[in-house]
């Protein structure tokens, strides 16, 4: 560990620190931004984990949060909360790594075209089941886990995100996938299994989804899978990464902020135009910022530099 | 008997659609996620002029499919296909192609809710009973077929025994040689990429006359196209009809057996089939 490193991870830690104390502020609406701020940043980095290095466009994050959220409505009532967690935790693990094992193995188009309906396809099933065989339709999650717990619970989510993430770029498994990322053929014949590289971090990738999904669950307090299996979500989680930039560990959070309150005033004012915000938001992304804004802030500073020097 | 005429009636309507799709990505190499929301435009447009002026959406397709062409003709030319030029390998234009159809199906269905509302739309077309084997369906979806299969066929013919169908399929098989034997690969592309939207937006017409639908049921139609095209393999005509027919038969089979909630489903499961055992398509050979 150089002195870099220290300097970053100090910096990571008093910014840690310093969110904690939100809930401090007294201020509701702040704390349920706070909240929803911190999910999406647990979830766009976990994206952008497996994403960013080897640029497989995963539409799944919806599912796997589905999965974790009814995961803990179903248990509620018989297991304790954070053994819930936990199944949700392996559940997303496994379930990422089925699709992985199934889709992986191919192009990257495939991929895509299979994370895209998998949320749909999974509210089909739990709808499905319900009907015929549960008594009703919603599940209630009714605990005394407050807001200002939740968001905690997040912010030790991020810090653990975080800290893996960096432990994966260091590690042999990380740099193997930035090898993928770049050519796959190469890293083939590298020695490197390819296929088992991605499938690994995609399994990461889905557990934090499902942890997450798990996590705020008892912030809904109904649910039912039309509210659980949300297919938008997939897609924030998208932009936001890539908007501000997939490449490093630190980029999503960069696109979250602006993001979230972005969708926050229009879904607020024009509810009918989320969409069209979700779409002008990907077109932005390729056509104007295709490396996010921290890779164009990272090309100004190095041309004012060139330009100093 | 009943499931399997409804399943292939059904079948025939979605070989159209994912023609246009097959078009798009076996040609022009774009993975165009919008397809789906083609097709909407499509349907929109013949409950538009049938409720409007009491014109059959069967005459629509005449103004329709050549307004289809246009639109995604210029949307090959200005946005596509400066990515086509920026991108330094296949994987890189995947990636950026696949983020930006995303974005334009996004504000296909922004624009469609904004104009029209979100409701759903539907309209009574042909809703006649019509007897085959003794059993009675909706004529509407006997048109429909009839109607895809014929243009079907004469896609089919048009590939396989005119010129610049020869060209059009030169251009499938690789873009670089093609482009040597004096093709002009990047008219083909956008020729190629305007007619699969136009063959999919004619689909939408023809669904519309027995389908109730809505500004942003677009996307199930692009997986269930993306599923067929993958399933048929990318390219094979052939494989993309049988393909097709093979999923409305499991669609209605699952439908009237089990649940009409769970179609996708039945279209994922033989997803995952065809992922597991042939990714190379049903009449596909194995790359060496």
């Amino acid at each position: 560990m150089n002195g870099n490193e220290l300097r970053n991870i100090l910096l990571a830690a008093a910014g840690l620190g310093l969110a904690a104390l939100l809930p401090l502020t007294g201020s509701g609406y702040l704390l349920s931004l706070g909240v929803t701020v911190a999910m999406y940043t647990v979830l766009a980095t976990s994206w952008a984990l497996f994403s960013g290095p080897t640029h497989y466009i995963s539409l799944a994050t919806g599912a796997f949060y589905g999965l974790g959220t009814y995961v803990v409505a179903v248990g509620i009532d018989t297991l304790p909360y954070p053994v819930l967690l936990l199944i949700a935790f392996v559940a997303g693990g496994v379930a990422a790594g089925l699709v992985g094992l199934a889709t992986l193995r191919l192009s990257g188009v495939y991929f895509v075209i299979f994370t895209l309906g998998l949320a749909e396809m999974i509210r089909q099933l739990v709808t499905w089941v319900q009907n015929n065989w549960g008594s009703h339709r919603g599940l209630y999650v009714l605990t005394d886990i407050t807001e200002e717990i939740i968001y905690w619970e997040l912010l030790a989510a991020a810090a653990l995100v975080y800290l893996v993430g960096w432990w994966i770029n260091r590690s042999r498994l990380g740099f193997a996938l930035r090898i993928i990322g770049n050519d796959e053929v190469v890293a083939a014949h590298c020695g490197i299994n390819t296929a088992r590289s991605k499938v690994l971090l995609f399994m990461v990738s889905g557990s934090v989804a499902a942890l997450v999904g798990g996590l705020l669950a008892p912030r809904w307090t109904y649910i039912e899978p039309a509210i659980a299996f949300s297919a938008m979500l997939s897609f924030q989680v998208v932009i936001m990464a890539l908007l501000g930039g997939a490449s490093r560990l630190w980029g999503p959070l960069v696109g979250v902020i602006p993001f979230t309150l972005l969708w926050e005033v229009i879904s607020g004012h024009f509810p009918n135009q989320t969409t069209l915000l979700l779409g002008v938001a990907f077109l932005l992304i390729v056509y104007v910022i295709p490396n996010g804004i921290l890779g164009r802030l990272e090309q100004l500073y190095r041309a004012a530099r060139e330009g100093a020097g | 008997m009943d499931i399997l005429i409804t399943g292939l009636l059904l079948g025939g309507t979605y070989s159209l659609i994912a023609m246009g799709l097959n078009l798009q990505y076996g040609v022009a190499r774009i993975m165009n996620l919008a397809n789906g929301e083609m097709l909407v435009i499509g349907a929109f447009a013949a409950f538009w002029v049938f409720t409007a002026g009491q014109i059959s959406p069967i005459l629509s397709i005449v103004v329709v499919a050549p307004l289809a062409f246009l639109l995604n003709w210029l949307i090959y030319r200005f946005m596509l296909l400066p990515l086509v030029r920026r991108a330094k390998s296949a994987g890189q234009l995947e990636v950026d192609s696949i983020l930006a159809t995303f974005g334009l199906a996004f504000v296909f269905v922004g624009i469609m809710i904004a104009t029209f509302g979100g409701e759903y739309f539907t309209y009574s077309y042909l809703a006649e009973p019509f007897v085959i084997l003794g059993e009675t369906y909706a004529l509407n979806r006997v048109v429909a077929f009839v109607l895809a299969a014929i243009m079907c066929g004469l896609l089919y013919l048009w590939l396989n025994k005119s010129r610049p169908g020869m060209a059009v399929r030169a251009v499938a098989v690789n873009p670089e040689s093609s482009g040597l034997v004096g093709i002009n690969v990047s008219r083909v592309s956008a020729f190629a990429f305007g007619l699969g939207g136009a063959v999919t937006a004619v689909g939408g017409t023809l669904i519309s006359t027995f389908l109730t639908m809505d500004a942003s049921i677009g996307v199930l139609f692009t997986m269930k196209a993306l599923i067929i095209v993958i399933m048929g393999g990318v390219g094979d005509v052939r494989g993309v009809i049988v393909a097709s027919l093979i999923l409305g038969l499991a669609e209605t089979a699952v439908a009237s057996l089990i649940d009409p909630g769970l179609t996708l489903a039945a279209a994922y499961f033989m997803f995952i089939l065809i992922l597991l055992f042939r990714p190379q398509g049903l009449f596909g050979r194995r790359s060496s």
